[in-house]
């Protein structure tokens, strides 16, 4: 089977400035940090981001806003990110709130060919405005449009050279759906493995859908800085 | 748990709903306090929106793992029997009607079951997560609140200004001065924290309710 594994040149030419790009992670967290980290030093901009927050200033996606890279985030959560919230409420960031089960439905109808869900979720509040709405046995629900994306970021904890991925525990988190919304996938692993070794039942997303894999160099499980510094700051607190 | 008062108390006060094996959503701070109080033999499977059924006490900082994190980012463990799965699994637990209750924080709620709790236009503006699909699809919403803001104004309205994060799903409210049931017919008093009247309610309420036939001591 042709092998899909990348270095960080190859992984970049897939990004080019004004493209709609998916980050699997969470606050930052299980995020493909070292595509990241090439992004930035590529100086990709004006990026029309769809991530479940809008990560941490130090961390994922918010290194992108703090560098003003995007210029759009379909979201349900800014809270870990004080620079994204300056930025939206400055008008330099375009932030869109999603609540967080319609976000995770979007996309998974952006990549299982769906044309949109009914959701409960919003009825009566200010999600629902310019939204269809549906009565369906009684209870009223809001037709919600697929999220698709030009390429989704993700982050796995396994790869064979097919393509083939594995998540560990809450990795698995937006990483999953993610991987199937998008034009061109990019998943980047911690551990490289040769196909077979991942048995069936223990694939998470398969082969054909993966366009490119990516292993990192760096650190495999680095301790994000916001752990760092509460540790440092436990620690302190002890002596 | 006798002598307990303020966020304790309220916390106290919303681990007694719980019954064993009941699956549950805390939202971060006053809610999530309420494991410490869980009445004896109850046991919880806890629900967090990243996908984890079955959170555990949170770890040391020499047993992190940087693939285990809670809703908030932050480290987090399993419970023997927990389990995880992928973030539409677990609006699907959520939204689905799967999960028994939830223990909200809030800005407002009001007499007819709205709650408002996720952003004050112009100054707060964190993002919903979770908490409107919490507000559609769990059975029991709980708002575990202070009673009154920091300048004295009632936080229990007879109707929300601030935009809604659910419409007509609160079923009940806790304070650190009285438990509120929503009934169809609007809020119904039915418990009074130690040191409260139904008239000291009535001063720092809002919103009308009605007073039950027989009222009980918070605790």
């Amino acid at each position: 089977m042709r092998s899909k594994v990348v270095n960080l040149q190859e992984v970049l030419t897939k990004f080019q400035d004004g493209q709609t790009i998916m980050f699997g992670d969470w606050h930052g967290e299980l995020s493909a940090e070292e595509i990241i980290t090439g992004l930035l030093e590529k100086g990709v901009k004006d990026i029309d981001a769809i991530a479940v927050s809008g990560g941490m200033p130090d961390q994922g996606l918010g290194r992108l806003i703090v560098e003003h890279r995007v210029k759009s985030l379909a979201t349900t959560h800014i809270g870990l990110n004080p620079v994204a919230r300056d930025q939206m409420f400055a008008g330099e960031l375009d932030v869109e709130f999603i609540p967080q089960g319609t976000f995770a439905e979007r996309i998974r109808c952006g990549g299982a060919g769906l044309g949109g869900c009914l959701t409960p979720t919003g009825v009566g509040t200010d999600v629902e405005k310019g939204k269809q709405k549906l009565t369906i046995d009684g209870k009223e629900y809001l037709l919600e449009l697929p999220l698709h994306a030009d390429v989704a970021l993700i982050k796995a904890w396994k790869a064979d050279t097919a393509g083939n991925i594995k998540f560990r525990l809450t990795g698995r988190a937006t990483n999953s759906y993610m991987a199937f919304a998008a034009d061109t996938v990019i998943v980047e692993v911690e551990e490289l493995v040769e196909v077979g070794e991942l048995g069936p039942d223990e694939i998470d997303v398969a082969a054909p859908i993966i366009d490119m894999v990516y292993v990192r160099t760096g650190e495999k499980k680095p301790i994000c800085p916001m752990w760092q510094r509460a540790k440092a700051k436990a620690e302190g607190g002890k002596k | 748990m006798a002598g307990l008062t303020g966020r304790a108390l309220i916390a106290a006060r919303c681990a007694r709903f719980f019954k064993d094996g009941d699956f549950v959503n805390l939202g971060i701070g006053l809610p999530l306090m309420c494991v410490n109080y869980l009445p004896e033999g109850v046991d919880l499977w806890l629900e967090a929106e990243i996908g984890i059924v079955g959170c555990g006490a949170t770890p040391s900082w020499d047993d992190v793992d940087p693939d285990l994190i809670d809703a908030g980012g932050q480290p987090a463990s399993v419970i023997k029997g927990g389990s995880v799965c992928d973030h539409t699994t677990s609006f699907a637990y959520i939204r689905g009607g799967h999960v028994d209750a939830a223990v909200l924080g809030t800005l407002q709620v009001d007499q007819e079951g709205n709650i408002a709790n996720w952003t004050i236009p112009g100054k707060l503006a964190p993002g919903m997560g979770g908490a409107m699909d919490l507000c559609a699809g769990v059975k029991k919403i709980i708002v575990a609140t202070d009673h009154c803001e920091k300048s004295g104004r009632s936080k229990i309205l007879k109707k929300c200004t601030l935009p809604l994060t659910g419409a007509n799903c609160v079923t009940d409210i806790v304070t650190e001065r009285c438990y509120f049931e929503v009934g169809e017919d609007g809020l119904i008093l039915r418990e009074l924290a130690a040191g409260y009247t139904v008239e000291d309610i009535r001063a720092c309420t809002e919103a009308d309710f009605t007073v039950a036939d027989e009222i009980g001591t918070m605790e």
